[in-house]
């Protein structure tokens, strides 16, 4: 079976760091950040670049719409 | 910052599979972070995407913490006095009835102070379709007690809890017009997983598409969050609605068309 990777780009200077994202991730892959943006809120990344499948359940629930979903078939 | 942004040789065109959609502009939306306002939105807003019907669809906004919602959606779109958004999108589809037009509201909007546009207009069958964010309290104008605040639930006007035996019972509206022979389609949904996401997406497409068809009105209720009304963060916000909106407010169909 073709295994999948995905990853996301966060819009850093959009994000709220409200951490709905981190709940709906299956694979727990995503953290907030220790540093904060222009408005002085956290922002979600990426822990873990091999842990994502780019299933888009974080981007679907972000109220904002700051992530975007990319994913390829690997192997 | 640069060390956030990893699997930098993945992100192109050709692996793309999801982004904002472009009914939404790239304002920045004044909602309060984890609001889900923002996501009821998108939702919105890609099933306009998604019909192709941008060009064909006219949005009223309510009074309420979504006040500016035109600000954000790339669509026309009219302001209307506070409840007064069913009347508006009555003449406005009744003027244009080949455009599919809507109301999004707030429960301090749709259930109080515009109770009688909303109950009328679902009783007359105008074929348009309602939106309903039912937060269970005034969260533009700083967390008063709305009609739908569960009892017990605590408001800036019942810092103890609602007492129903002095501030009367919470409202469910959705059942309400349910009863009502102008609507067509009613069904409570929520948008704080991404399955309840999927969910009110495909509830959204099938409401529209009845407006199409000229059913008369249809109407979702999304059962939602005011983490600054409640204030609780954005998660435990999220968390507390399931534990307490969910029982009095249950998600599901509560009418729908004959044909199905
Ligand atoms: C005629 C009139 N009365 C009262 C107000 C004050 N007011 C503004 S928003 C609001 C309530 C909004 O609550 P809701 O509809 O639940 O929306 P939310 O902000 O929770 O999304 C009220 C009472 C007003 N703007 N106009
Ligand atoms: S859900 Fe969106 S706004 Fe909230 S922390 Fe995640 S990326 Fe940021
Ligand atoms: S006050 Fe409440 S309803 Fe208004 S944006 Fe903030 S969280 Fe949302």
């Amino acid at each position: 079976m073709a295994k999948v990777k995905g990853t996301i780009v966060v819009d850093i200077e959009k994000c709220k760091g409200c951490e709905i994202c981190i709940s709906a991730c299956p694979t727990s892959v995503i953290s907030m950040s220790v540093e904060v943006n222009g408005k002085g809120y956290p922002y979600a990344y990426l822990n873990d670049p091999d842990g994502c499948t780019g299933c888009s359940n974080c981007a679907i629930v972000c109220p904002d719409g700051v992530i975007t979903v990319y994913r390829k078939k690997i192997g | 910052m640069a060390e956030k942004v990893v699997n930098i040789e993945m992100i192109n065109p050709e692996n793309l599979v999801y982004q904002k959609t472009k009914v939404l502009n790239d304002n920045v939306m004044h909602y309060c972070p984890g609001c889900g306002h923002g996501t009821a939105h998108r939702i919105i807003a890609e099933v306009i995407e998604e019909m192709d019907i941008q060009s064909e669809i006219i949005g009223i906004a309510p009074v309420g913490c979504s006040v500016l919602m035109y600000n954000y959606f790339n669509v026309d779109m009219q302001e209307a006095a506070h409840g007064r958004a069913p009347a508006v999108a009555t003449a406005v589809k009744r003027l244009w009835p080949d455009k599919f037009v809507f109301t999004y509201q707030g429960d301090g909007d749709l259930a109080a102070i515009g109770t009688a546009e909303t109950i009328h207009a679902c009783n007359r069958g105008e074929n348009i379709t309602m939106f309903f964010i039912n937060n269970g309290i005034y969260g533009m104008t700083g967390g008063q007690m709305a009609p739908t605040t569960l009892e017990g639930m605590r408001s800036s006007t019942s810092p103890y809890g609602r007492d129903i035996s002095m501030m009367g019972n919470p409202l469910k509206m959705t059942e309400l017009v349910a009863q009502l022979p102008g609507t067509c389609y009613v069904t409570r949904q929520a948008v704080h997983t991404p399955s309840n996401v999927r969910k009110t997406k495909k509830a959204v497409r099938k409401a529209l598409e009845y407006q199409q068809k000229n059913m008369g009105t249809s109407f979702i209720e999304i059962v939602s969050n005011c983490n600054s009304g409640w204030k609780m963060a954005p998660v435990e916000s999220n968390n507390w609605m399931v534990e307490n909106m969910f029982p009095f407010f249950p998600l599901g169909d509560i009418k729908v068309p004959d044909e199905e």
